[in-house]
């Protein structure tokens, strides 16, 4: 079934057959879709790799910028026009290891934004390496006696920041990856949503089979304004818990701190110069 | 000339004293050098009192007031003779005392104790100095006590103390004809306005229309930062401090693509970490505005001193090919005149504009007559798109219409890969090379839309003298103090795309000499380069001083 996001020509998509994006993009498809969100109201921010290239393939305005460099993109989007809807969408290597420092003062920002990461645990557009996420032992052409770094954890660190909605999706479960992206858009502030993405080209280790076996969805008794709690399921990495893991109660976001919207509360291009505002200015250096 | 510690009150003094000086009908320059710490060292404010608007450093001190012992130390080439040192004898170097220089002692220590302590010197030296030059009282103890509004009541009437306590001594030197200054005074200048170089780009980017200003600070960029943080609410700008320059540019862009108008303020260090970021506006055809503030490299250097050797870094830097335009306002009037013009170039051409000054324009303070406010301020260049909309549509002069997302039906997709003109990623290599002439087209109407260099001077010259940025004032004074007819002076206030007709300005002259405050003179490289010109004397300063008045007029002196 189509939605209004779908192009009414063919699309040459460059990822691989039966690769993880493809259930990521259906279930974001239709998470917007049954938000009832205008294609002309949203916008996309992406870096580079392969999950970045996701907002060529719906219809809808985006910002494909620099490797790493979604967040502040982004998080400008959404201060310059509140009334848009912005998605920052890119893969591990993006947001956790180029863009790692955005990432960090983006949580503690908290721009009313939505972040999509698809967490492959590798490379795949520069075939192959060790992304920041990747498993201790695992074997690349660059990392030849195996991964010998700490894991990236974007959930532990995530909520350790105050983070005001923290949760971790699976792309081979569309319709539970569909109600989570539903959350984090609605949320109001920073929302990440972590998605395990098999890929079927450069990780052997990770795949949909793996990711079946290690994960299991978070049950209902879970609170998410219990910070300890969702610590303590982040935490895991026998297994990995799926769902909400955390909403951050109360915390004021990147607008709700602007004193520019204080006086003009319409989105910036609709702002106007008062020449008599700089006419008093300058004559104030008179006196 | 006031010499004292980092941490001693010199900026305080600096500010109120100009303004007092100012509305008691003087005209007034001020240049502060200062080093890289909060507390000790030597910092030292030079203020120029005329009758007439000057606008440029001296080597020559008429006045010398030190602020501790060992403040003199710095200043053994430019103390003469003819120099009057005022101040406590405890903090006047022994030679001076025993080689029979003019000096006029006061107990400055012992004054400021009675007041309250050695925290009032500057307050003190404020009122002693202006005794001497015949500041109303009343207008002093004003001044003060504005200043010191916010600083509680026992601090603003200790402060008042001091200040008049300082008077009395001045106006008794005055009066007992100790020291006697023979300085006109205008009744107009008391109008006139008294800025500085960030007040000029503050007002400027204010006046075209700024809206997001996103940066990390560094100086000598950060007082615009500051200015508009103050300015935020009033005039509805967003200013966000980034947690590094790569961020501040990226949300710069962020901005602009959104329909904001976002300036960075940065410094060389600063400006070279947000060069990833100034392709990606260079690909995406996003307006930009940068201001770069030069400070000594490279990398760390001389952080708070100035320099103009980052020409070439704004040129060249970014990968790819893409056009730029680079301004270099060498007036207070043209930093507010160029800062509104580079946004309403950087918004009509779709690419980053550079403001580029240096310490020296940034925090030299003068009085000036009035700033002009151009009928039009911010043009606006976005369109309201429709579902056929398209971001990069090829047209003839490469200037694509520029729609926003949330303003219209249509899609508005910009992409760093290269792409076709909905903004989709394409390798095609015809489309390819059907953007990069699009991109590079830009460059001939910007070009046609350039600010030709001023000519100060007699038109039908024999020599030339060229400079850019920060040197026009000094310049122009030392060509007047040398009475030369047969030279003139073309200043750049636009340094890149240069202005078709400027090499016949310097082709026809027989001499040609460059003035630049670097070591290897990058503009005279670029013109030789765009033009074949080369220039047969040059005037180079790289020891993080601006050029003095005396200096130039005596180099130049020499080479003509």
């Amino acid at each position: 079934m189509g939605t209004v996001f779908d192009f009414d020509h063919s699309v040459d998509v460059a990822w691989c057959p039966g690769c993880g994006n493809f259930h990521i993009l259906a279930s974001l498809k239709a998470a917007l879709e049954e938000l009832e969100i205008a294609p002309s109201s949203i916008v996309f921010v992406s870096g580079i790799g392969q999950a970045a290239k996701t907002p060529q393939y719906l219809k809808a305005s985006f910002f494909n910028g620099l490797h790493g460099r979604s967040l502040p993109v982004a998080s400008a989007i959404k201060i310059t026009n509140p009334e848009l809807t912005v998605i920052a969408e890119s893969g591990d290597g993006c947001m956790y290891g180029e863009g790692g420092n955005h990432f960090l003062h983006a949580i503690r920002r908290n721009p009313d934004i939505t972040v999509i990461v698809h967490n492959n645990m590798v490379y795949g557009l520069t075939k192959g390496q060790a992304s920041p996420t990747s498993m201790r032992g695992f074997v690349t052409p660059v990392q030849i006696g195996g991964v010998c770094m700490e894991p990236f954890n974007p959930l532990t660190l995530a909520i350790s920041q105050n983070a005001s909605f923290v949760a971790r999706a699976y792309a081979g479960d569309e319709v539970r990856t569909k109600d989570i992206l539903k959350k984090a858009i609605m949320h109001k502030g920073f929302a990440l949503v972590d998605i395990f993405q098999p890929c079927v080209s450069f990780n052997r280790t990770n795949t949909y089979q793996w990711y079946k076996d290690h994960t299991y969805p978070i049950d209902d008794t879970h609170d998410p304004s219990d910070r300890i709690a969702a610590f303590s399921l982040a935490v895991r990495t026998d297994r990995f818990a799926l769902g909400v893991f955390y909403l951050g109660p109360g915390i004021p976001t990147f607008f709700e701190c602007q004193a520019a919207y204080k006086t003009d509360p319409r989105p910036l291009y609709k702002h106007t110069v008062s020449r008599e505002k700089i006419e008093s200015l300058i004559n104030a250096k008179r006196a | 000339m006031l010499s004292g510690e980092a941490g001693g009150g010199l900026q305080t003094l600096e500010q109120i004293m100009l303004r007092a000086f100012k509305l008691s009908g003087y005209h007034v320059f001020s240049y502060s050098e200062f080093m890289s710490r909060i507390r000790g060292g030597n910092n030292s404010t030079q203020i120029r009192v005329s009758g007439k608007s000057t606008a440029s450093c001296l080597r020559r001190i008429d006045i010398f007031v030190p602020f501790n012992a060992g403040a003199m130390e710095r200043f053994k080439d430019r103390i003469t003779h003819e120099t009057v040192i005022l101040g406590d004898r405890s903090y006047i170097d022994r030679q001076y005392l025993e080689e029979g220089y003019p000096i006029v002692e006061v107990p400055v220590a012992e004054l400021a104790r009675g007041v309250g302590g050695q925290v009032y010197t500057n307050i003190l030296v404020l009122g002693i100095l202006c005794g001497l030059l015949g500041v109303e009282m009343s207008l002093l103890d004003e001044l003060v006590r504005q200043f010191f509004a916010k600083s509680g009541d026992e601090s603003m009437n200790r402060n008042v103390d001091a200040a008049k306590k300082g008077y009395e001594t001045g106006s008794h030197l005055l009066k007992s004809g100790q020291v006697l200054l023979v300085t006109k005074k205008s009744e107009t200048v008391k109008h006139e306005l008294l800025m500085n170089g960030i007040d000029a780009i503050g007002m400027g980017g204010l006046a075209g229309g700024c809206t997001f200003v996103s940066s990390y600070p560094m100086s000598p960029s950060t007082g615009v930062l500051v200015f508009f943080a103050r300015k935020a609410q009033e005039f509805g700008i967003v200013v966000e401090q980034a947690e590094d320059e790569i961020s501040a540019m990226n949300m710069a862009l962020g901005s602009w693509y959104a329909g904001g108008r976002a300036l960075v303020t940065t410094s060389g260090g600063g400006y070279a970490l947000m060069v990833e970021g100034l392709s990606l506006a260079g690909c995406t055809e996003t307006p930009l505005v940068i201001h770069l503030g030069q400070r000594p490299g490279p990398a760390t250097g001389l952080p708070t001193r100035t320099e103009q050797a980052d020409l070439e870094h704004a040129l060249y830097s970014g990968h790819g090919e893409f056009p730029r335009m680079i301004l270099a306002p060498g007036t207070i009037e043209q930093g507010f005149a160029l800062t509104l013009h580079a946004f309403n170039m950087a918004d009509k051409y779709q690419v980053p504009v550079f403001i580029l000054t240096d310490q020296c324009f940034l925090e030299s303070n003068y009085t000036l007559g009035n700033l002009e406010i151009p009928d039009q301020l911010n043009e606006r260049f976005i369109i309201e798109t429709d579902a056929e909309y398209k971001r990069y549509t090829i047209t003839e002069n490469g200037v694509s219409p520029r729609g926003i997302p949330g303003f219209g039906n249509g899609l508005v997709c910009a992409d760093s890969d290269e792409h076709d003109e909905a903004g989709y990623i394409t390798e095609d290599s015809y489309m390819r090379t059907s953007m990069v002439e699009k991109r590079l087209r830009k460059l001939v109407a910007i070009e046609k839309d350039s600010i030709p260099p001023t000519l100060t001077g007699n038109k039908n010259y024999r020599h030339i003298v060229v400079g850019w940025g920060s040197t026009f004032h000094v310049v122009k004074e030392a060509l007047s103090v040398l009475n030369r007819r047969d030279v003139s002076f073309l200043h750049f206030s636009q340094v890149y795309p240069l202005h078709p007709k400027a090499q016949e300005f310097i082709r026809r002259a027989e001499k040609r000499i460059i003035i630049e405050n670097n070591a290897t003179s990058q503009f005279a490289r670029l013109i030789k380069q765009q033009t074949g010109i080369e220039f047969e004397g040059k005037i180079l300063k790289y020891d993080g001083m601006p050029f003095m008045l005396e200096d130039v007029a005596e180099k130049l002196d020499s080479l003509l």
